[in-house]
């Protein structure tokens, strides 16, 4: 292979300049003019009751309003992979700031007024916060409706129940592997709900024209998810994909909260009714807390056994998840943790268990991670503890049984290439793991050091697709139009890395187009991790079909070989003829002109899809075995060193490195923002983040004042960030996704470390300061 | 309906504003000064810093009739003429991801560096502790304000 020139170089964000100017536009930047509507939302008090009457006169009569909208308005269900949710509440309301009614004005003020005078009478029911709670057979049901609701083929309701989906992995011999081990260890671990905290909060417009045209502007990780969920949403109004437009401006961050369809359903449906006019929502702080999405809770019950050499033989992973009040996404945060719950590990005989509970909580969905955080907290706090019952140093408990390519998963397939080993290795040599304990020079304070290793899978329906148009302009500057989306990872620079490589063109060249439905191809959502893989991949078929065409032109006007030219430096030459040189901005619009005058080729572009074609989710519902639902595992190990004071319980990082298998990083430098940032994100959920309900199911806490996301203050004194690389066979130049990965070890590498260094070990998240001196104060008392 | 006059981003402004109207909105929607941005509109997240007399400011707390005869200066302002050093500092280091909290951060850091030109690593920390940022960890942000700080002038 030739030296790569332009693919794992740390080239500049093609998008900085927008940003450090103040350029780029949010969706909320953007003038509407002055027909613009806004629309305020009324939000249940209760987090379960009946509704019996909306009152919405006093609020039409406020000057300035243009109608208020209800349920009644729009008697339409939606949801991804599972159609549980509603534009409006219809009879029933399910969890505290869920959509009752609208109010639109004219102005932002008048429609705040009104709302206050919008009058809802509830009959309140009980209402049901835990999951375990919600399992029991006399629960109350939150869906009686359930068995009605049309759901993706992998999903398995119980209808009758609060389930709303159970995902039952099984293989090899449970029973028999626990008899084999010389030790089994069983505990339960506790992670609580999160939230994602972009910066930006959900903003979307709505606009209908005069000919029936919808267009939403939207604060989007999924335009195209979200113009097929309008359309079923309104089928009633007869809608086709063509006619509604969804436009993705730049987005102030996502980390799964502005993925599928949240509050962006309310302007499509309230549009839909004002002709002419364009609607408003901008979440406020706290709406952006209550009523998006949150990280799902979950309570794992592990019981894993091992031999005395050190195997693993059996793992039974129970877990039941606090899913909210609709699971349309968050179901198959479920699903994805119950077909990978084993962690990186090769283990023979399994059994797990995910359960997908609704509660009168927030809908749960899809967050960063996607489940593998949430597991990994027990799991990995589990394996250290397992490896301490065993007498075996728990890096080398990691190392005998961390999975290898070939090893078959959980639901039968097999594992693909990776670097776990190689990760391990660099990251305990990093953190000089084996040169022993470090002593803290203040007695006030001790210093332990805590490890974990991770994977995870993109999580995404077996046909997800990619697809690029690439077109070139008159000085060979290139356009690329794709519909992921930028939400801060680097995924525009990365795709103009790529076909910068194959048409030697250098990025600062190529622009790459934010989503427009009408105009950009499909693209499943910029979720899972997956766009570097699935759309780079359709982008360098795109720069290859664009090469193909502009190779063909030369063959035909200057008679020279395919296989002797080449493009270099914005120029097509020639291996054989040294003096042949045409630089591409000649000919890739207005083509070559040939002895007789006349003119050849014409606007080169070039197309590009991809879809995986090897996975299927057709598996047994009652073992999983039979499909191939994951197209790979991303893995990748992290240790920390963390100081802790004895009084205050405070902890400080002070070293923390972390190595992630990037396959190929197509830009090394974006590849550790994302291990920077992600580890950030990962580390305030364990060590700051705490989101408190009341006993009604009311969110204590939606705002920054209480919610604590860390600041410039709380970053660990050192990160150091491991690339790996060993290829991914079908991902393009061998890159597979990193983005979310990054924050997966934090948590329980926390709690390992706390352990090392307390000889406490803590079974739940968050693990804050006061946590801690609390728990100090409790073993000081034994 | 109150008018105010005031000088934004060095051009003297007249507009004709509401007593409880506040400054973020008055700037973005009376005004089309876009770089300001809204996080949490309660001051705790500094998308919204902008420069009141040289000074960083939220301007999501502050009634805009407090600017009348005042200076204010914003992303725009800054950006009206070649990059500051600071600017190219954060191209350099890739320090942005999403870039929403970067208007608010690029001010923030504009008036650590006016007022203390070569400021030590935890004198950068403190002063950026008031603008909340969810991509980056931070550390990308710090190394640029680092990095400008050794190459002068960021007006």
């Amino acid at each position: 292979m030739n030296k790569l020139k332009y693919v794992g170089h740390p080239v500049t964000r093609i998008d900085s300049l927008e940003k450090v100017t103040g350029s780029a536009q949010f969706v909320d930047d953007i003038d509407f003019g002055p027909n613009l509507l806004y629309a305020e939302i009324i939000e249940s008090t209760f987090a379960h009751a009946i509704i019996k009457n909306i009152e919405t006169s006093s609020a039409e009569r406020v000057p300035d309003v243009v109608k208020v909208f209800t349920g009644k308005d729009f008697p339409y269900k939606f949801g991804l992979y599972m159609k549980d949710r509603f534009i409006f509440a219809q009879d029933r309301v399910r969890f505290i700031g869920e959509q009752v009614a609208a109010v639109v004005a004219r102005n932002p003020k008048a429609a705040k007024i009104a709302a206050k005078l919008v009058k809802v009478e509830y009959e309140p029911l009980p209402e049901v916060l835990d999951q375990m709670e919600a399992l029991k057979e006399d629960s109350i049901l939150i869906h009686p409706d359930l068995g009605d609701y049309p759901h993706v083929p992998w999903f398995f309701p119980k209808a009758n129940t609060n389930v709303a989906h159970w995902r039952k992995t099984r293989r090899g011999n449970i029973e028999k592997g626990f008899e084999e081990a010389d030790v089994i260890l069983e505990d339960t671990y506790t992670v609580p709900r999160y939230s994602h905290c972009a910066i930006e909060t959900h903003v979307a417009v709505g606009k209908f024209d005069y000919s029936g045209r919808l267009t939403v502007w939207a604060s989007s990780q999924s335009p195209n998810v979200q113009r097929n969920l309008f359309s079923e949403a309104l089928s009633p109004l007869g809608l086709s994909h063509k006619d509604i437009r969804v436009i993705t401006p730049h987005v102030g961050g996502g980390f799964g909260g502005k993925a599928g369809v949240t509050m962006e359903i309310m302007v499509a449906a309230i549009a839909t009714k004002l002709k002419g006019n364009s609607v408003k929502i901008r979440w406020t702080r706290e709406q952006e807390f209550y009523n998006t999405y949150q990280r799902l809770g979950v309570i794992a019950k592990i019981t894993l056994g091992a031999k005395k050499d050190g195997t693993i033989t059996a793992l039974d992973h129970k877990l039941y998840w606090d899913a909210g009040a609709y699971v349309e996404y968050g179901a198959n945060v479920v699903n994805a943790v119950g077909l990978s719950a084993t962690g990186p590990y090769r283990i023979a005989n399994i059994s797990i268990d995910s359960a997908c509970v609704y509660t009168n909580l927030p809908p749960g969905g899809p967050y960063r991670g996607f489940g593998y955080s949430e597991f990994l907290f027990g799991l990995e706090s589990h394996i250290d503890r397992v490896a301490k019952k065993l007498g075996i140093e728990p890096v080398l408990f990691r190392r005998i049984n961390a999975i290898k390519e070939g090893d078959t998963l959980a639901y039968g397939a097999k594992m693909n290439a990776n670097g776990l080993l190689q990760a391990i290795e660099k990251v305990s040599k990093e953190i000089k793991w084996y040169e022993g304990k470090i002593e803290s020079e203040d007695p006030v304070k001790v210093i332990g050091k805590g490890f974990s290793i991770f994977w995870k899978a993109p999580a995404m329906p077996p046909n997800a697709s990619s697809s690029a148009f690439l077109k070139f302009n008159e000085d060979a500057s290139i356009n690329i139009l794709v519909s992921g989306m930028d939400i801060g990872q680097g995924y525009l620079t990365v795709m103009a890395q790529i076909a910068a490589e194959i048409l030697s063109i250098p990025p600062s060249r190529i622009r790459v187009e934010r989503p427009d439905t009408d105009r950009n191809p499909y693209e499943w959502q910029t979720v899972a991790s997956h766009v570097t893989w699935s759309c780079g991949n359709a982008v360098k078929k795109a720069a290859l079909d664009a090469r193909e065409q502009i190779y063909d032109l030369i063959e035909r006007t200057h008679y020279l070989d395919r296989d002797t030219i080449y493009l270099e430096d914005e120029k097509v030459k020639s291996r054989t003829k040294p003096d042949f040189e045409l630089a591409l901005k000649d000919f890739v619009i207005n083509g070559i002109q040939v002895e007789d005058g006349t003119f050849k080729g014409g606007p080169i572009t070039g197309r590009g899809t991809f879809m995986p074609e090897f996975t299927s989710t057709d598996a047994d519902p009652e073992t999983s075995q039979g499909g191939h639902p994951n197209v790979h595992y991303t893995v990748g190990a992290a240790a920390v060193i963390l100081q802790i004071d004895k009084e205050t319980g405070k902890m400080k990082v002070l070293k923390v490195v972390e190595a992630v298998d990037a396959g190929k990083a197509i830009n090394p430098d974006l590849v550790k923002g994302q291990v920077t940032g992600g580890l950030m994100q990962g580390l305030a959920t364990v060590l700051y983040e705490d989101m408190r309900f009341d006993n009604k199911g009311k969110m204590l806490n939606p705002n920054f004042t209480d919610y604590k996301i860390p600041t410039s203050m709380d970053i660990p004194d050192e990160i150091v960030p491991i690339i790996i690389e060993v290829p991914q066979p079908d991902g393009p130049f061998g890159a597979r996704g990193i983005g979310e990965h990054t924050m997966l070890p934090a948590a329980p590498m926390i709690a390992n470390a706390i352990e090392d260094a307390l000889g406490i070990r803590i079974k739940s998240m968050p693990i804050t300061a006061e946590k801690v001196a609390l728990a100090i104060l409790k073993k000081g008392e034994k | 309906m109150p008018e105010i006059q005031f000088t934004l981003n060095g051009e003297r402004r007249t507009v004709n504003i509401e007593a409880n109207d506040i400054l973020l909105d008055v700037l973005r929607d009376k005004l089309g000064i876009k770089s300001p941005k809204c996080g949490c509109d309660r001051g705790d997240c500094g998308a919204c810093a902008v420069l009141l007399n040289g000074k960083s400011v939220r301007s999501c707390l502050i009634f805009a009739i407090e600017v009348n005869e005042q200076e204010i200066t914003t992303l725009e302002g800054i950006s009206k003429n070649e990059l500051s050093p600071l600017q190219q500092a954060f191209i350099n280091n890739n320090s942005f991801q999403c870039g929403y909290c970067a208007p608010g951060i690029i001010i923030t850091a504009t008036e650590l560096l006016n007022k203390n030109p070569h400021p030590t690593r935890e004198e950068v920390k403190e002063n950026l502790s008031g603008n909340l940022c969810r991509c980056t960890g931070y550390i990308p942000i710090i190394e640029a304000v680092l990095e400008a700080s050794k190459r002068g002038k960021n007006e």
